[in-house]
């Protein structure tokens, strides 16, 4: 899959989890800029992406998922 | 819309994905009660706090919460209670699971360290409930255990003294035990739950090990509307009564077609098995307390005789209501709802026909009806997972309200004979008895308070606890009102709650069950409050309305009693006063006081 169209999909998952319809994301976002993208709301964006791509991911890979762009490569590779 | 999501089967995904704008849809609407929840977790709670929000939004209930920090479920209670106390919780949930046990049996263990194993985990958790019960008396929902995925010990595992899944079955037991002596202690069933769901999927290591949460995600929504589902049950806020439609709902086939020999009941096909299977479902509904009625475009007298059947588990006098006619669904429960004096809020509708599914939830949003899609071996599933008619705890005013309904249709038959309503009145022969709140009385009166809407005159809410403390306090004035009458005994269906300072007495909550409108009991309830005022020498009494969407019919209360208006407030209510005079004359005729 490529990697602009799952930035594409991506902006839509963001804008329902953290409920902000203007919100864009682009591969270098971080949870430091996005409000709300605490913890908490982490868990909920990563299940979520799983849901959507029907993939699951491993402790390992849970444990770097930090910026918009770590998620995109990983489900490049997974989704693959 | 977001409704369908929040009814069995739930949508899980989109629950999560979209939990703040269903949130914000959710709190449009216009009646919501306060309460404040605290959640005291073993393991992660935050997302499970989210979707608890969003299910009891849906039943009207707005809850402010307060979370334990990880895993403090104990530490908050013993060592910290004044923050918990701060918050003053109506509600704590204790949100545990297996991986809170904190020594499991081992193989080299003799049947006797097992149980001090037993006993030094139950203490833990009994210091935890009794601490709350001593300090802040709010009801508590205590989740017990679910069993352990894996099994090294294979079946002996449940069943040896050491196995572990054998310990966990006597913890839960002892759960129920402690449940069954203590009032305000309920037990979320998540043994259970996790057992319908499924272990493996209840279970999901990845998310225990990476966040902490004792159950998988999609596992959430199932466990909070359990929660919810006890919340709305201690709120009064269970359904109370199942509307059914006939053909192809209770039976297979159409009975005006097919006739009598036609329609599908009884053990001879799968089709007619499955349906007596939902008619037992519903007749136990009914055992409960739930009442049932009858709506359906037949014939009446068609339709009357499928019930004739030799195999059609329920009968017509099973019904307290029936409309079998060719009106519209709406208007018909419109009329079953004001036949039977209950709100529109309490009735559970299904019909295998999903036009009239989505007519009757257009035409009255208030009306609950479940996608029960249109085979019936679905029926049952889609009317149990939906907790409409869960009970707080089993009480025998509920098991006799289906027969108490079909009598009070025969005092309506007889009602139409008399010229003068007094004379009606002395026809039933009422006796009542009036005291102040006993022990005895609690359950009953709490369950009034939480769920009378229409003749209350605060609609004050109140827990079983707080009821204690008013009962037993001096400065409180407590009446009860039973009232039997020659049809059988109402049981207890009035009650007033008034602080007294001085010579004057405030009343907090007054109120009256439906079932015994028109009869005069308020007179006799305020007879008997003069006594007592003046034996305690209190010679003022202050009363106050407060307006809800369902209470108009006390609007004039007070006034109706002769007591003089005193202030009117901004958002509608009024307060009232009334100065006892010398010689009052009782007000009440038609009730014989015991």
């Amino acid at each position: 899959m490529n990697k602009k169209n799952i930035l594409d999909q991506l902006q839509n998952i963001f804008r329902d989890c953290f409920d902000d319809e203007n919100l864009v994301v682009v591969s270098s976002t971080t949870s430091d800029d996005v409000e709300g993208w605490d913890s908490l709301a982490h868990i909920n964006l990563i299940v979520t992406i799983e849901k959507e791509y029907n993939i699951k991911f491993s402790l390992a890979e849970l444990a770097v998922l930090y910026s918009v762009d770590d998620i995109v490569n990983l489900i490049a590779e997974k989704a693959a | 819309m977001f409704e369908d999501i929040l009814n069995y089967p739930f949508g899980v995904e989109t629950i999560h994905r979209k939990k703040r704008s269903i949130k914000k849809e959710l709190l449009k609407a216009t009646v919501l009660s306060g309460r404040k929840i605290a959640i005291l977790g073993g393991s992660s709670t935050a997302e499970i706090k989210d979707v608890i929000e969003l299910f009891l939004l849906k039943e009207g209930i707005q809850p402010t919460f307060y979370e334990s920090e990880y895993n403090k479920y104990y530490e908050d209670v013993i060592f910290d209670i004044g923050v918990l106390k701060d918050f003053e919780p109506d509600i704590i949930f204790i949100h545990t699971s297996n991986a809170n046990i904190q020594e499991f049996p081992q193989l080299t263990d003799s049947e006797n360290a097992v149980q001090d194993k037993l006993d030094a985990e139950l203490g833990k958790f009994t210091s935890i409930w009794e601490k709350i019960k001593a300090e802040l008396s709010c009801p508590i929902i205590q989740n017990n255990f679910e069993m352990l995925l894996d099994r090294r010990l294979g079946n002996v595992e449940a069943i040896d003294f050491r196995g572990k899944n054998n310990y966990i079955a006597k913890l839960n037991l002892a759960l129920c035990e402690y449940a069954n002596a203590n009032d305000s202690f309920y037990v979320n069933d998540i043994n259970f739950l996790s057992a319908r769901y499924g272990l493996e999927r209840w279970h999901d290591r990845s998310f225990w090990y990476s966040y902490k949460y004792a159950l998988s995600y999609d596992a959430i929504s199932t466990l909070a509307h359990s929660v919810s589902s006890i919340i709305k049950a201690l709120y009064g806020k269970s359904k109370k009564c199942l509307v059914v439609d006939l053909d192809n709902t209770l039976w297979g086939g159409v009975i005006g077609d097919d006739g009598i020999g036609g329609i599908k009941l009884g053990k001879e096909t799968a089709i007619a098995e499955a349906y007596t299977s939902f008619q037992t479902y519903i007749l136990e509904l009914k055992a409960q307390g739930v009442l049932l009625a009858i709506c359906s475009k037949n014939d009446a007298k068609i339709a009357a005789e499928a019930f004739d059947h030799p195999d059609s588990v329920l009968k017509i006098d099973d019904f307290s209501c029936v409309k079998t006619n060719w009106e519209e669904k709406h208007i018909n429960i419109l009329e079953i709802a004001e036949e039977l004096n209950i709100g529109l809020d309490s009735f559970v509708f299904i019909d295998d026909n999903p036009v009239e599914r989505d007519l009757v939830r257009s035409q009255l949003p208030e009306v609950t009806v479940p996608d029960i899609g249109s085979d019936v071996v679905d029926y049952i599933s889609y009317l149990d997972r939906g907790n409409y008619f869960e009970p707080a705890c089993i009480s025998t005013d509920d098991l006799k309200r289906s027969e108490y309904y079909q009598k009070e249709l025969k005092r309506q038959s007889s009602k139409s004979r008399f010229e003068d309503y007094g004379e009606f009145l002395d026809s039933l022969e009422m006796e009542a008895e009036i005291v102040p709140l006993e022990p005895v009385y609690y359950e009953r009166a709490c369950q009034l308070i939480n769920k009378t809407n229409q003749f209350n005159l605060t609609t004050k809410r109140l827990t079983l606890s707080e009821l204690e403390r008013y009962s037993v306090s001096d400065e409180t004035l407590t009446l009860c009102g039973r009232l039997a009458d020659k049809y059988g005994d109402n049981g207890l269906t009035s009650v007033i709650i008034a602080k007294t300072k001085g010579s004057v007495a405030s009343i907090d909550l007054w109120l009256m069950s439906c079932r015994v409108f028109k009869r005069e009991l308020e007179l006799a309830m305020f007879d008997v409050l003069i006594a007592s005022c003046s034996a305690r020498g209190v010679s003022e009494i202050t009363g106050h309305y407060l307006p809800t969407a369902k209470n108009s019919i006390v609007a004039n209360h007070y006034e109706r009693l002769g007591f003089s208006l005193v202030e009117e407030e901004s958002n509608g209510g009024s307060i009232w006063n009334y100065s006892i005079p010398e010689c009052y004359e009782n007000r009440n005729k038609h009730i014989k006081i015991l």
